[in-house]
């Protein structure tokens, strides 16, 4: 989207030399020089883009509707077999299961303690600019380091519950990720830990942006510090909780570094996702058709998320 | 049947011997560190004329005891061959079964670019996944010209043939079927000797139930453990040739006594670790260590870990039912079409396979050597009795540790039993192994 965002200046800048008052026909031929030069300078990246993700995607979705699910290719056509087999197996469905267990947590770690930290840091307190740094610090840590660390302190045996223990609190001691029931759950707090100062400074930016004369017209209308949250800041900051949500789903989808580095895909699939196990099809067991067939439906369900989240940018543009 | 497997236990025991010498080992499978794929020492620029070149060698040996193995092979071709560079392209595994070096072997085998040889288990996992598709040459012209058909055991060389031919030369075995056990423990609860079969296993287990122990060390956060130990129960039930038959079609993964197996899988779990499920693989020796666990069925890497942590209170024996059989996992070098230096490929292959060659590898690495003709002085009491084993033993695949079938079936046999572990229902799991089992085609 923001390689187009040049092109309506390019447009102002142009257009007085054009006759005014200027239609869509009468500037067509100016129109169409822009356009060439657009065109030009756009091809490059347009060229990668269509060749290196949309041609693999392409690509992709026809691998799960061929048979190669053993090392040598086999591209005899087999419709939707690689996707019913998919729909019925066990570790598919605990998967779809699981990425709802990891996304409504880690969704609702992320937005709430992201909007509570930047409403915190938003009251200009002293040594804001320190905070700041040190919540988005982790996430400038890669998920694998993140995944390492966090096994480290939640292996049952060690870790955090040995701290528990110390301080007279083995009531909390838990299984952690190598729980079957919660494993899942237990691995979205590393992956909130991460992703929460991302998302503070994404609300804090916004928060900045609001002026100050709306909050003094809700004091002047009575309105407390809740109710001034509650029924103007919040809605206000409706897009930016938009674009959060996205931006988390987006990252539930595909987690896989962090699940590869805490513990694979668990005692009995407890923490399994559908980026791990269609790593393991494709690399592991040499079914490259069904890893297709996986791959290919994670992009729909993104688009789910994605295709709306464009609708709603394009309409600010216009 | 009964008194056949004690007798043949009794001469293993004999054997085999118990006592422990020195030698420096880290496990075969065991997860290594993350270490960046460094050049070999002594990389001499390659000089022209016969013999030079280069000769690239990817391996996912990359911790203590195998580096300093894969080096001794190493100062052997350097010695003859002066003038070759040896490009030691290693990169560590992993998970247990070379993970990440697998999926760089993939790419580069897919993409024509191979490099000279590559680490390798013995098996299908080198047959499924890079012989039938056509990207291997066969050996059997050098197995001739090396004599190596009548030093190796023929059990083993079915074991790395595809249609009669060999595809890679072992440079060492490791033996998957041990029980090791903690004597301490043993004597507290008072069991006199291993369990020879499962019934005595479960004799001993209640014994030591009675003094609050666990009897078998089980380590299943992920998938794999408990499917080792299922391929030594399967093994007990169904004898070396039923085992066998498993994998071309002889014998059905329904079969009752693949229920039996499971069965006697189910009631082992209940005498297991009662953690079970958040052990790690790596972790699983501290058990043992700890005096937490008093048995564990593992491989014979996990000799040269305990000696290395400083423990000798423990003993071994062949898991319970598999006495005279002997359950292997070889690693081994092959020679990829396309291979730049194919000479220099060939000279190293030999090396692999020459007794000087595994004299000096397998004492460091804590494996034993494939051929049946070792300098048996240079290894240690355990290995002695693997070694005289080896020669006089049944010889099976392992299926955890990819000779027995190819690698999709591997991780499906390792994820059906971590379902085993975790939900204990034989019959679902049965249905499941059939299922594998089909898809891997065995009946073909």
């Amino acid at each position: 989207m923001q390689t187009l965002q040049p092109k309506p200046t390019a447009k102002e800048e142009h257009a007085p030399a054009a006759a005014p008052p200027y239609t869509t026909r009468r500037l067509a031929p100016q129109l169409r020089g822009d356009m060439a030069i657009a065109v030009l300078v756009l091809s490059p990246s347009i060229i990668a883009v269509a060749l290196f993700i949309y041609s693999f995607i392409g690509w992709t979705f026809y691998i799960s509707t061929v048979n190669w699910n053993d090392v040598l290719p086999d591209y005899t056509f087999v419709g939707l077999r690689n996707w019913l087999r998919l729909f019925r197996d066990e570790r598919f469905q605990t998967d779809l299961r699981n990425l709802v267990f990891y996304a409504v947590p880690f969704m609702a770690q992320c937005i709430v303690g992201g909007f509570l930290l930047a409403a915190l840091l938003d009251q200009h307190i002293k040594g804001e600019a320190l905070f700041r740094t040190v919540f988005i610090f982790p996430f400038a840590v890669s998920g694998i380091v993140t995944g390492v660390a966090w096994r480290w302190l939640m292996q049952p045996e060690t870790g955090i519950n040995l701290l528990f223990d110390a301080v007279g609190l083995g009531f909390l001691k838990s299984q952690w990720y190598a729980s079957p029931d919660y494993g899942m759950f237990a691995v979205t707090i590393p992956a909130a830990w991460q992703m929460t100062g991302y998302i503070m400074a994404l609300y804090l930016a916004s928060l900045r942006g609001i002026p100050i004369e709306v909050r003094e017209a809700a004091h002047l209308d009575g309105c407390g510090t809740f109710a001034l949250y509650r029924h103007v800041i919040i809605p206000l900051l409706a897009p930016v909780t938009f674009t959060a949500v996205v931006l988390t789903g987006m990252n539930a989808i595909r987690v896989f570094d962090l699940v590869a580095a805490m513990g694979g895909s668990g005692a009995a699939y407890a923490t399994d996702t559908l980026a791990f196990y269609m790593f393991q099809m494709t690399f592991q067991s040499n079914r490259f058709s069904l890893g297709a067939a996986l791959a290919a439906f994670m992009i729909i369900l993104s688009a789910f998320l994605v295709v709306p989240y464009l609708r709603s940018i394009r309409h600010e543009v216009e | 049947m009964e008194s056949k497997r004690t007798l043949n236990r009794r001469q293993m025991l004999k054997l085999l011997g118990f006592g422990a010498a020195e030698v420096a080992v880290l496990a075969a499978c065991g997860g290594a560190p993350a270490q960046q794929a460094q050049p070999a020492g002594g990389g001499q620029p390659a000089a022209s004329g016969g013999g030079g070149g280069k000769l690239e060698i990817f391996s996912w040996w990359t911790s203590g005891g195998e580096v300093e193995a894969l080096n001794a092979l190493y100062d052997i071709y350097k010695k003859k061959y002066p003038n070759v560079e040896i490009v030691n392209a290693a990169l560590a595994g992993g998970a247990g079964a070379g993970g990440n070096m697998k999926a760089v072997l993939k790419t580069r085998m897919l993409g024509n670019d191979p490099p000279d040889s590559f680490q390798v288990h013995l098996g299908h996992e080198l047959i499924d996944s890079h012989v039938t598709p056509g990207r291997m040459e066969p050996l059997d012209e050098l197995y001739g010209s090396e004599n190596w058909n009548n030093v190796f055991p023929k059990q083993l060389i079915d074991i790395a043939s595809y249609q009669g031919k060999p595809y890679s030369v072992p440079v060492n075995i490791h033996r998957s079927n041990v029980l090791w056990y903690h004597k301490g423990l043993f004597s507290q609860a008072g069991v006199d000797k291993p369990p020879a079969d499962w019934n005595e296993f479960f004799a001993a287990a209640d014994k030591l139930k009675g003094k609050n122990i666990a009897a078998l060390a089980i380590a299943e956060n992920g998938p794999g453990f408990t499917g080792h130990v299922f391929e030594n129960i399967l093994l007990a039930s169904l004898g070396p040739d039923g085992y066998r038959g498993l994998f071309s079609g002889k014998t059905k993964w329904d079969d009752a006594k693949v229920t039996e197996a499971l069965n006697t899988l189910k009631k082992a779990l209940d005498y297991a670790n009662p953690n079970y499920l958040s052990v790690s693989w790596g972790d699983v020796n501290d058990l043992i260590i700890a005096g937490k666990v008093a048995m564990m069925i593992m491989g014979d890497w996990t000799h040269g870990l305990l000696k290395s942590k400083k423990f000798s209170d423990y003993g071994w024996a062949p898991a319970p039912g598999t006495a005279g059989v002997f359950m292997a996992l070889a690693d081994s070098f092959g020679l990829p079409k396309g291979a730049k230096d194919r000479d220099n490929v060939m000279n190293w292959l030999k090396i692999c396979g020459s007794k000087e060659g595994q004299d000096a590898f397998n004492p460091l690495k804590g494996s034993i050597p494939a051929r049946t003709d070792a300098d048996l002085s240079k290894y240690d009491d355990y290995q002695k009795g693997a070694i005289n084993d080896f020669k006089s033993n049944q010889i099976t695949p392992s299926i955890v540790h990819g000779a027995a079938a190819k690698e999709s079936f591997m991780t499906d046999f390792a994820n059906v039993l971590n379902i085993m572990a975790t939900k204990k229902n034989a019959d679902e799991v049965q249905t499941k192994l059939v299922q594998a089992a089909t898809d891997a085609n065995f009946a073909a």
